[in-house]
């Protein structure tokens, strides 16, 4: 049965577990999202430290889905991997730099001699919270408005300017899902902090943050899915290869994966019920249904840019040089090989689970942080 | 394959890489020994329930914590300078390099940070045993994540498993089981994980003879002394035995790498092993680069044929073999590899023409000569030769494989001797007393840092020109950027990692002078 697998059905099947890596990832910057509110969430210290040690608890998740997002990228379709990376140079080194001082940050910032200062440390929190998620959206949005490079005959990559990346940075589309991706990381923050943190003034500071980064969410969110559907999208011929811009190709997909389509749809709903209900009914309870929504949209939008023959990478700069998960793949031996390893993920999620769960089983207060326990 | 390279790229993208991967390791290590012993003493904890057990624990723990975050945070910038730096490289091998890093991130990662969670924040929300066992999922996490990372680095030094698919232009896996259970890859992650269980020990051990000095903390000190003592003795031989099994796989896979390390010009019979010595330049030359000669040695006859090949009468290459070739040890000479893989690159170019013309007569043909086995052994085999400008190319700093690797033996030597005195002295009951061995515990704990960085400039160095050995060099590797700005990140990286580790050594040695928590 085995050896009837296709290189076509693992091309998708790695499609589909790099997007299910990246919708995790966008959830788990409710990390990031927490961290840019350290400023103006918190009315005294002591509510400082509870948020940051409510978001210190789960940073490792966040970074390791990171890593493995780009190792599973890297296994499975390196053409995109080396394309990207080694082309949108200042993109991705921003988005690493300001991962490298999340890192240190917790676990240096209330610690005596840290050479820099509380403060600065917190600042570090700051800006990864805030450039983290927005910089990662704007990179994304380039899968659906393509990126300025050419690949050689032989799969190298050549930049078409000396910005390396950093020109999507111009794109009114791409800055709209890197705003949209940082105010919805915020959300995730702040229904994560009413749901974890047992502090009724927090509480009640939190939601009222919540209604205020909503509305830009929706605003930049909705301007990019309309945007996104009436634009020209890159179709690719699965025939023969060749990448053509088609108008409302993502649309379209969206009609011809009527799963998906209802997948996003889903999504959609139950971010506006996570949060809804935390405005309006004041339940604790809204960070489940935000985070799926939030894997359901994340997900559904990376099936639409890498399926039903769209190129998910396309290139502006020379369009048949955009990559589509035919074309950007491992060998049918290694996508296999990797099949039988993504088989343990259940188990990962399960003790992952189980885990986050003895640490959460009670609520954070006030009191855990005056104690003699480790703490940020 | 790159026409119009940059040197200078090139330069600035090495040292980049290079910052980056000896600042990570700055911290790695003392993660991975550090994760073990903690481990030990916790499970002593459990077992006896004796408190001051727990108070060590968490006392090592704690300086534990303040080094993991910065490990992680320099190895995530690793994993994406092979893409950022080095994309030629990551689409040529990516088919085989990649699949490591993702089962790394699958496997180890989440392993180690789901339950490093549970090890700082779970004392009292779960119970002793379940935090156990996370304490020893963090471990093995941690070296689970060492091993797949350098399976990956180690088909860098020794490439197998692979084929070459013209189609793609790249190398794709064809046998999993021959990249896990490579010679290199053994040899590589037992040498690296022993070599950091030994720093671990030796970290333990300093601190604790600091106390002693200060006359402080006796119990913590003494208990700790004795789990880092025989912890880091098992280890320190362990190393030296592992050492060897990698020297001798070195011999067989990178010999141009073997005899820089040992500064051996002229193969022979019954070669030396050199213990000790002193290189200085002569006159004599290899093409452009300067012969070294002993101005002083000591050496021990015959060892060295003895130890490559189990016979002291055996054959030892030296690099003049390498370069001019030796017909009766079966090397080939430089130039004529040269010839050969320029010879396999102009029929990749034909066969990359014909394609594009959609001339599928000749794209059959020309791909059938891919799949003749001759072609494959005697020609594709020396692909990476096409892009060697001059003979002596193929040749590494002598001088830097030499001493980092004669020092990095002599290094690990002294560690046996500290390690068995430590435990000598700790069972004579004088240990507190002996302050002269006190302070060499305390002063050495540096020097475990240096042997372990010795030996990843000897594993890196001494392949060079070769990005992937034989296969690609670090010049047709790099991404073809500006070197300005790869100049810019490299001052941006440095200057940060040199920020953040300054503030870690400042932050450890207040925990240090603090103590433990009553």
């Amino acid at each position: 049965m085995i050896l009837m697998i296709s290189h076509l059905f693992l091309q998708h099947y790695w499609w589909i577990i790099v997007s299910l890596l990246a919708s995790i990832l966008v959830f788990l910057m409710f990390v990031q999202g927490g961290q840019s509110l350290i400023f103006s969430l918190p009315e005294n210290n002591l509510q400082k430290t509870l948020i940051i040690n409510a978001m210190g608890r789960k940073w490792e998740f966040t970074f390791t889905t990171l890593v493995t997002f780009g190792g599973a990228f890297f296994a499975s379709f390196p053409l995109f991997y080396s394309a990207s990376f080694g082309g949108a140079y200042w993109v991705w080194i921003a988005i690493l730099f300001s991962f490298i001082i999340q890192a240190v940050a917790y676990e240096f910032r209330s610690k005596p001699h840290n050479v820099l200062g509380q403060k600065t440390f917190d600042i570090f929190l700051f800006i990864n919270g805030s450039l983290g998620p927005f910089l990662i959206g704007t990179a994304v949005a380039t899968f659906f408005t393509g990126a300025m490079f050419r690949l050689n005959l032989m799969h190298q990559v050549k930049w078409a300017n000396s910005w390396y990346g950093l020109e999507a940075l111009a794109s009114i589309r791409n800055l709209s899902l890197g705003f949209a991706v940082l105010f919805l990381s915020r959300i995730n923050g702040l229904l994560y902090i009413i749901n974890t943190i047992d502090n009724s003034s927090l509480k009640k500071r939190s939601v009222k943050r919540l209604t205020i980064n909503t509305i830009p969410f929706l605003i930049f969110f909705l301007f990019f899915v309309i945007s996104l559907l009436l634009s020209k999208g890159f179709a690719a011929d699965p025939r023969t290869g060749i990448v053509a811009t088609e108008q409302f190709k993502y649309l379209r997909n969206f009609l011809e994966m009527p799963p998906v389509l209802i997948i996003f749809l889903a999504g959609v709903l139950s971010v506006l019920y996570g949060i809804g209900t935390t405005i309006l009914k004041e339940s604790v309870k809204g960070i489940w249904f935000t985070a799926t929504g939030t894997v359901f949209v994340v997900f559904s939008l990376f099936l639409v840019a890498g399926f039903n023959g769209t190129s998910f990478y396309p290139s502006v700069y020379d369009l048949q040089s955009s990559l589509t998960i035919l074309n950007a793949s491992s060998s049918l031996f290694t996508l296999k090989t990797m099949m039988y390893v993504s088989f343990i993920i259940p188990f990962v999620i399960a003790y992952i689970w189980y885990a986050w769960k003895a640490i959460n089983n009670t609520k954070m207060t006030e009191d855990e942080m005056k104690s003699d326990e480790h703490k940020y | 394959m790159i026409e119009n390279v940059d040197m200078s790229l090139v330069d600035w993208s090495r040292a980049q890489f290079a910052l980056t991967a000896i600042y990570h390791w700055l911290f790695v290590p003392l993660t991975l020994g550090l994760s073990f012993i903690i481990a030990i003493m916790e499970t002593i904890y459990v077992r006896s329930g004796k408190e001051e057990w727990k108070r060590i624990t968490r006392f090592w723990m704690t300086l534990f914590g303040i080094n993991f975050a910065i490990g992680v945070a320099t190895g995530i910038i690793l994993e994406f300078e092979f893409g950022t730096n080095w994309s030629n490289y990551s689409w040529f091998v990516g088919d085989i390099f990649g699949a490591p890093l993702a089962i790394e991130g699958i496997l180890a990662f989440f392993l180690e940070s789901t339950f490093v969670a549970v090890m700082f924040f779970g004392w009292n929300k779960v119970d002793r045993r379940f935090h156990l066992t996370s304490t020893w999922l963090v471990a093995i996490g941690a070296n689970l994540s060492a091993l797949w990372i350098l399976v990956a680095n180690a088909w860098m030094q020794n490439p197998v498993g692979m084929a070459f698919n013209p189609e793609t232009a790249r190398n794709e896996m064809v046998n999993f089981w021959a990249i896990l259970f490579n010679q290199v890859a053994v040899d590589k992650f037992l040498h690296t994980i022993t070599s950091s269980f030994l720093l671990g020990s030796m970290f333990v051990l300093g601190i604790s003879s600091w106390f002693l000095l200060r006359k402080r903390e006796e119990f913590l000190a003494k208990r700790s002394i004795l789990v880092a003592g025989v912890f880091g003795l098992i280890s320190a031989l362990t190393v030296a035995y592992t050492g060897d099994g990698s020297a001798r796989t070195v011999a067989k896979v990178q010999p141009v790498k073997f005899a820089s390390m040992e500064a051996l010009y002229d193969g022979k019979t019954n070669a030396g092993l050199i213990a000790i010595g002193v290189l200085k330049d002569t006159d004599k030359k290899i093409g452009g680069k300067s012969v070294k000669e002993f101005g002083f040695k000591i050496e021990i006859p015959g060892l060295l044929s003895v130890l490559t090949a189990g016979d002291k009468d055996a054959y030892v290459p030296g690099l003049n073999d390498h370069i001019s070739g030796n017909s009766q040890m079966g090397i080939l000479p430089v130039a004529e590899k040269m010839q050969r893989g320029s010879e396999a690159r102009s029929v990749l170019k034909d066969y990359q023409r014909a394609r594009m013309v959609n001339d599928t007569g000749q794209v059959h043909n020309i791909g059938m000569v891919f799949k003749d086995k001759d072609f494959r052994e005697n020609y594709f085999r020396y692909f990476g030769y096409s892009s060697i400008k001059k003979e002596d190319d193929i040749i590494p700093s002598v001088t830097t494989s030499f001493y980092s690797f004669h020092l990095m033996v002599i290094l690990g030597f002294l560690f046996i001797l500290i390690f068995a005195l430590a435990i000598h002295l700790l069972f004579k009951g004088t240990i507190a007393t002996s302050r002269w061995f006190l302070w060499i515990a305390f002063l050495s704990i540096p020097l475990p840092y240096v042997a372990s960085e010795l030996g990843w400039v000897l594993t890196e160095v001494g392949r060079q020109p070769w990005i992937i050995q034989d296969t690609m060099t670090v010049s047709d590797g790099v991404s073809q950027l500006n070197s300005g700005s790869v100049i810019v990140t490299f001052v941006l990286f440095a200057a940060l990692f040199t920020i953040l580790l300054i503030s870690e050594i400042s932050i450890m040695v207040k925990q240090v002078k603090t103590g433990p928590k009553h």
